[in-house]
């Protein structure tokens, strides 16, 4: 059972000696075992991150240099989305605005975060033989691909994609005339049933195929954040759906559940009016913030591994990490207005999510906190994975930090849609999230593959994409608070100071000098990707060898499995005799101890 | 390594997967419906006073499908003791109950949705307002029966499904000539279709989407019965267990019409 | 309920089932007879008629589902859905209150 035994990185094949061989089709596409699957999220998920991040640079281009042909990519843009001479126009600007948050959040990180590395590590993590339910997990796989490919369509159409933003308020989201919007809900639909179908298999196997031993406060911190994101997926992606179909309705059968009376647009034909376009966004906010945890419980999960990994001890407040994670879970629920203050719900209201969301901030602060705390004394090791996991936390913290004024309520009439939001938001999921995820990539890389990435251009990839991480999103705070609002083409150019000359609150030009080095900043982020894209693949070949089952010498059960691990994980069912994080033991012979060793 | 309880339950949870599944589905399940009937309370609570209709809808139908149902669920829940009790000649009968019962209630149901598909209001161009079922619609006249014409006055009183049912009801024709035109030279009349107003909006989405579960539930029960109820021979406990999760689901679905019933027939 | 039983103990639930049966039905009845019984009050007809629906829907998931004598696990699950579904419902209502500005009317 210990660690050393299969070192070859394909050794694995021996132990599938006794299951029948499956075909290619059977054993990488329509796979059932949670390994595959996890890898075939992870992979599907990366790409849609990519793409959804090239709409960024190409909107980029519109916001610092507005009205001028994008280059290098200006002919397809003309050829594909028929955009005049490669000019980025307010439609299309729009369809890339709304995709690229629909793409990175539904399409990129919860299926990366969530799907892909919980169903690679939690299952082993809990010393599980597969999901409990491993066809309902492909079947999870095959509707987020249709989703995907019912989002990637709509650019297709005519009138292009989903224009009215990631939000898809109504009624503009039921004004846009195309079909985009359509599309787009028809995806949303098949992505949540995907989450919906994910969560539900998480949940069961966390609650019921734990392996002997292993109680509940002894899973990794890992198994809980995606047992509470579990939950937050299970029980807040239904009224969106409950949302979705009602502005289907608005949208085929020409209801009117978020169109007021009075409301006269063209675009609309003749309705009934008597809806209510509060209600879209109190549905879509259930699910919205919630999400917000859905995004980072994962990404926290994983930077508590690598802490406890590369520090070599155990990790700070174990159980305030736990409880603080389920009071997230609980209190995720009830703030969800604090992103509503400007449609006057009324003061008292207001008061009240306004309050909520400033008790969420407490169990953040503290799992940052002992995360922190969690390296004090430590003798660091500092490789790429742990360099990941420690930006993490201050990036973070800024997430975080600048989310306070947004939860106030005066404060948030001021910044509300401007491109402070952007800023907060992004920090949070951008160098806080991505990173995480990044770290889980170099960390459960050998374990996938039995090969190290390169440590080398690990580094590269981290201290670039770090500096243009800031340089992006630090900028934007100040933006935001000259009052620059987000959503527009032309960054703001008709509302500079330039060209209103004398104009009260008129933009800067040093505020929009600005969009010129953000873009520039983005672009060079995207060279940056090109080391751990090119690292990535190279490294499943060419990559260092690892020298055991347990590279990092880590403590949990993953690293208690053959290289790559076979069909149904553990050569003998593990026993669990301690907890997640028993590093530098005293009086023990090593300075880690499996959770299995007796 | 196989996947365990997947019949027999575990030590700690005294649950098989299956049932924490299902139950973790419901609970999605129970917020999905939540959310409309939320969407329901506030368009409600919204509407003008009088643009909310009471007594649309026909509640001897409605009850009939509410017993429908009920019957239902006592034989899923027969046919499920019946197989604990070793007797799979019965739990086949019951079983086929149920489907009988389903098929009832979709094919009353689409009975009920197409009388609203042909139940129109027509504005006149003297403004008096006609409501009725389409029979007839010719080259210059439309004929309508159980027609009444509405006065919106009296109708802004009505606040219970039995105050409508004292208006006369008669057969009303009416020249085409007469309708008043909608911009864009449309005729002003409108069928109690989805677009009719918020209520007939949210009805039709309610029942379409319980309808769509009852389909749902129903595709499951039949295939548990049929084709793959050899089962019984082979594995009988982990036969009985999926008999319990497909009962679960649709006890689920009665649970929902228990709601649904009132709410929209009878309020 | 996944105890092994014997026969006898499931004709006992066996009755428990059709005296729910009779229940359910009974209830039905009641509320449609209470819609058509002209109670001005609306407020009190609505109370009826969702009371009647609770007990019903009691009835159901606490013994056809088995709801009565599940294990904690399933409680727990179904706790947590209560409070968020409420959470949803009554703050979404809140919103609406005549203090709010944007309450539809």
């Amino acid at each position: 059972m210990q660690a050393t035994t299969h070192a070859l990185p394909h050794g694995a094949v021996a132990h599938e000696a006794h299951h029948e061989e499956l075909g290619f089709w059977r054993k990488y596409v329509f796979s059932t075992d949670h390994k595959i699957i996890g890898i075939q999220y992870g992979i599907t998920a990366l790409i849609f991150l990519f793409f959804g991040f090239c709409l960024m640079m190409m909107m980029r281009w519109s916001i610092a240099y507005p009205n001028t042909p994008v280059p290098v990519v200006g002919p397809l843009l003309e050829k594909v989305l028929g955009a005049d001479k490669g000019v980025i126009s307010g439609e299309v600007y729009n369809q890339f605005g709304a995709m690229h948050g629909t793409i990175m959040v539904f399409l990129g990180i919860v299926p990366l975060a969530f799907a892909a590395f919980g169903n690679f590590v939690v299952p082993l993590q809990i010393g599980a033989p597969d999901m409990a339910f491993p066809r309902i997990n492909m079947a999870s796989y095959q509707a987020f691909v249709v989703g995907g490919i019912i989002m990637l369509v709509s650019f297709f159409i005519p009138g292009g994609a989903a224009q009215a933003g990631w939000t898809s308020y109504s009624p503009l989201a039921s004004a846009v005339a195309t079909q985009g919007q359509t599309f787009w809900i028809i995806g949303m639909v098949f992505l949540i049933t995907s989450s919906l179908l994910g969560a539900v298999n998480f949940l069961a196997t966390i609650i019921q195929l734990r392996a002997p031993g292993m109680t509940w406060m002894r899973l990794p911190f890992f198994v809980w954040s995606q047992f509470v994101t579990g939950f937050l997926l299970l029980l807040a992606f239904p009224p969106l759906e409950a949302a979705a179909i009602m502005q289907l309705m608005d949208k085929v059968a020409h209801t009117s559940f978020f169109l007021p009376s009075g409301l006269q647009i063209s675009s609309l034909g003749h309705i009934s009016g008597g809806g209510s376009p509060l209600l879209w966004q109190h549905l879509f906010w259930f699910l919205g913030h919630p999400e917000v945890y859905v995004l980072i419980l994962p990404a926290m999960g994983i930077v508590c591994e690598i802490i406890a990994n590369n520090t070599r001890k155990p990790i700070w407040g174990y159980k305030s990490l736990v409880y603080s994670a389920l009071t997230i879970g609980f209190l995720s629920f009830i703030v969800w207005a604090h992103h509503m203050y400007m449609t006057g719900m009324g003061t008292k209201i207001s008061t009240f999510f306004q309050t909520t969301t400033m008790i969420i901030s407490i169990p953040s602060v503290i799992i940052l906190t002992c995360l922190f705390l969690s390296l004090w004394g430590a003798s660091i090791r500092f490789n790429a994975p742990m360099l990941f996991a420690l930006a993490f936390l201050p990036m973070f913290g800024i997430g975080g930090l600048t989310g306070l004024p947004l939860g106030f309520n005066y404060s948030d009439l001021h910044l509300h849609d401007t491109y402070y939001v952007i800023a907060h938001f992004h920090y949070v999921v951008a160098p806080g999230t991505i990173f995480g995820l990044f770290a889980g990539i170099y960390y459960w890389y050998p374990k996938m593959t039995g090969r190290h990435m390169s440590e080398f251009w690990g580094k590269v990839h981290f201290w670039t994409s770090l500096i243009f991480m800031n340089l992006i999103f630090q900028p934007m705070f100040a933006q935001g608070m000259a009052g620059m609002l987000r959503r527009m083409a032309d960054g703001g150019a008709n509302y500079s100071a330039a060209q209103v000359p004398g104009a009260i609150g008129g933009l800067s030009p040093m505020i929009m000098h600005f969009n010129q080095t953000i873009s520039i900043a983005a672009w060079c982020l995207g060279l940056a990707q090109i080391p751990f894209i090119i690292n990535f693949f190279w490294s499943i070949k060419h990559g260092k060898p690892i020298a055991s089952d347990n590279p990092w010498e880590a403590t949990t059960l993953e690293w208690q499995t053959p290289t790559p691990p076979p069909h149904g994980n553990f050569e003998k069912a593990p026993e669990v005799h301690r907890g997640p994080y028993e590093y530098s033991v005293p009086g023990a012979a090593r300075d880690f101890t499996p959770q299995n060793e007796a | 390594m196989d996947i365990p309880y997947t019949s027999e339950p575990r030590q700690d949870t005294g649950l098989f997967n299956a049932k924490v599944g299902i139950w973790l589905f419901l609970a999605s399940e129970v917020m999905l419906f939540g959310a409309l009937f939320s969407s329901y309370i506030l368009l409600r609570v919204g509407a003008e006073p009088g643009e909310w209709p009471h007594g649309l809808l026909n509640i001897p139908l409605g009850m009939t499908n509410t017993i429908v149902l009920i019957v239902s669920s006592i034989t899923v829940v027969m046919a499920w003791a019946s197989l604990k009790m070793k007797n799979f000649a019965r739990f086949k009968l019951f079983q086929s109950i149920t489907l009988l019962c389903a098929l009832a209630f979709l094919g009353i149901k689409s009975y009920e949705y197409h009388d609203k598909f042909t139940h129109y209001e027509v504005w006149l161009k003297d403004g008096k307002i006609a409501d009725g079922h389409l029979v007839e619609n010719n080259a210059d006249t439309i004929v309508l029966h159980h027609a009444h014409y509405v006065d919106k006055e009296a109708a802004a009183k009505v606040t219970h499904a039995w105050q409508e049912r004292e208006i006369k009801e008669e057969e009303i024709t009416i020249k085409k000539s007469d309708i008043r035109l909608r911009e864009g030279g449309k005729l002003d009349m409108e069928s109690y279709g989805p677009w009719h107003n918020t209520y007939t909006a949210i009805y039709f989405t309610l029942t379409g989407l319980h309808a769509l579960h009852v389909i749902g539930g129903a595709i499951v029960i039949f295939f548990l019965w049929g084709p793959l109820s050899g089962m019984w021979k082979t594995d009988p406990e982990r036969y009985t267990n999926r008999i319990e999760i497909s009962g679960l689901f649709w006890h689920f679905v009665d649970l929902v019409w228990i709601f649904l019933f009132p709410v929209l027939y009878l309020l | 309920m996944s105890d092994n039983h014997d026969a006898h103990d499931f004709q006992k639930h066996v009755k428990r089932y059709l005296f729910v049966f009779y229940a359910l039905i009974v209830g039905t009845v009641i509320t449609v007879a209470a819609s058509w019984a002209h109670i001005d009050s609306v407020a009190i007809t609505v109370a009826i008629a969702l009371f009647i629906a609770c007990m019903k829907g009691f009835l159901v998931a606490g013994y056809f589902m088995h709801l009565i004598s599940e294990r904690k696990m399933i409680y727990g699950i179904l706790l947590a859905t209560v409070f968020f579904f409420a959470g949803l419902m009554y703050l979404t209502i809140w919103s609406m209150q005549p203090e709010s500005l944007v309450h539809i009317r």
